[in-house]
């Protein structure tokens, strides 16, 4: 494995691993009040590592809904996954099916997207190793302290913290929108399906954001296709 | 939870290996992730608290500070720091 590769993907995902922090910790929190134990809480974080359907889960155990429901409305909520790895795959350098197996663990909305919006041709994997050790360690440790201390940051921080995934979405995604329509009209046309989508509640938060970003990303290319054509 | 979790992340990557995809498709995928930060972003980012403004306020910071040409990082730092101090004066 090569060191600098690694030490440069933990470097980049050193924004994750912060906008991780107030979420695990809240989830750890939570999950201690919806009764898990301190080892169930940080188990889930070990073995699932999925933001949004770990919170599902808990919403759903509180409920009492039966075990294979939660199973199955966590696939659907992770389906859009499908889109972002192959996508990704693109991306990555080649490497052994083992360890590319390995670490399509630790892809998340999240890792993916510093990945996919790195400046280089090819990624490799002792970089993605990186970055998702830094993402995973926060989202795994975090999980426990939360559940440890009980307690959740200062409501002023906690509300302060709530934008930093987001902020960090949006700084990878300014670089690329510079000077190329392309990428601005690909992410706008994926935010205003995806928000039609939410207002009219027509899918859930997993399909919306799978749909909106697939629509956008074929129409964009068939009219650049076309613009080919013509010219 | 952990195989359903597991299961989109890891088919595409290990059996697209090697593979070579049409070209259509192929630049299908490479819109993929800037389609993904719009869908992503918006609209959740107007919606992390129930006070509309953080969200507001909050992404206009870091586009603010996108634009102005800071690394991702400082977009993450500043964000935080703006709401912080909106959330002083609430």
């Amino acid at each position: 494995m090569n060191g600098r590769e690694f030490s440069a993907g933990l470097k980049a995902g050193t924004s994750i691993a912060i906008g991780y922090f107030p979420i695990a910790l809240t989830f750890g929190l939570l999950a201690k009040t919806t009764g898990l134990s301190l080892l169930e809480a940080t188990a889930m974080s070990i073995f699932v590592f999925a933001g949004a359907s770990q919170y599902i889960a808990l919403s759903l155990i509180t409920a009492g809904v039966a075990p294979i429901v939660i199973v199955l409305n966590t696939f659907v909520v992770n389906i859009r996954h499908f889109l972002m790895t192959a996508s990704l795959n693109e991306k990555m350098a080649p490497d052994n099916r083992w360890k590319k197996a390995l670490y399509a663990f630790g892809i998340t909305d999240e890792t993916f997207s510093v990945l996919a919006t790195q400046k280089v041709h090819k990624i490799t994997t002792a970089f993605a190793v990186g970055v998702i050790t830094i993402a995973y360690g926060s989202w795994v440790v975090f999980t426990s302290v939360g559940h440890l201390i009980g307690a959740n940051l200062p409501q002023f921080l906690q509300a302060a913290m709530s934008i930093a995934l987001y902020a960090m979405f949006i700084g990878l995604l300014v670089p690329s929108m510079r000077g190329n329509r392309k990428v601005v009209s690909l992410a706008l046309i994926a935010g205003a399906i995806n928000s039609l989508f939410y207002f009219t509640e027509w899918l859930s938060t997993g399909w919306a954001i799978m749909t909106s970003t697939l629509a956008s990303a074929i129409f964009i290319e068939w009219i650049s296709r076309k613009g080919v054509k013509k010219s | 939870m952990a195989i359903v979790t597991y299961i989109p992340r890891a088919i595409p990557l290990t059996f697209l290996e090697g593979r070579e995809l049409p070209k259509a498709v192929q630049n299908v995928l490479r819109n993929i992730p800037y389609a993904v930060l719009g869908a992503l972003i918006f609209p959740a980012v107007f919606f992390i608290q129930e006070n509309i403004w953080f969200g507001i306020l909050g992404a206009a910071a870091a586009f603010g500070i996108a634009i102005a040409g800071a690394n991702v990082m400082i977009v993450v730092l500043g964000s935080i720091a703006v709401l912080a101090i909106f959330s002083g004066f609430l």
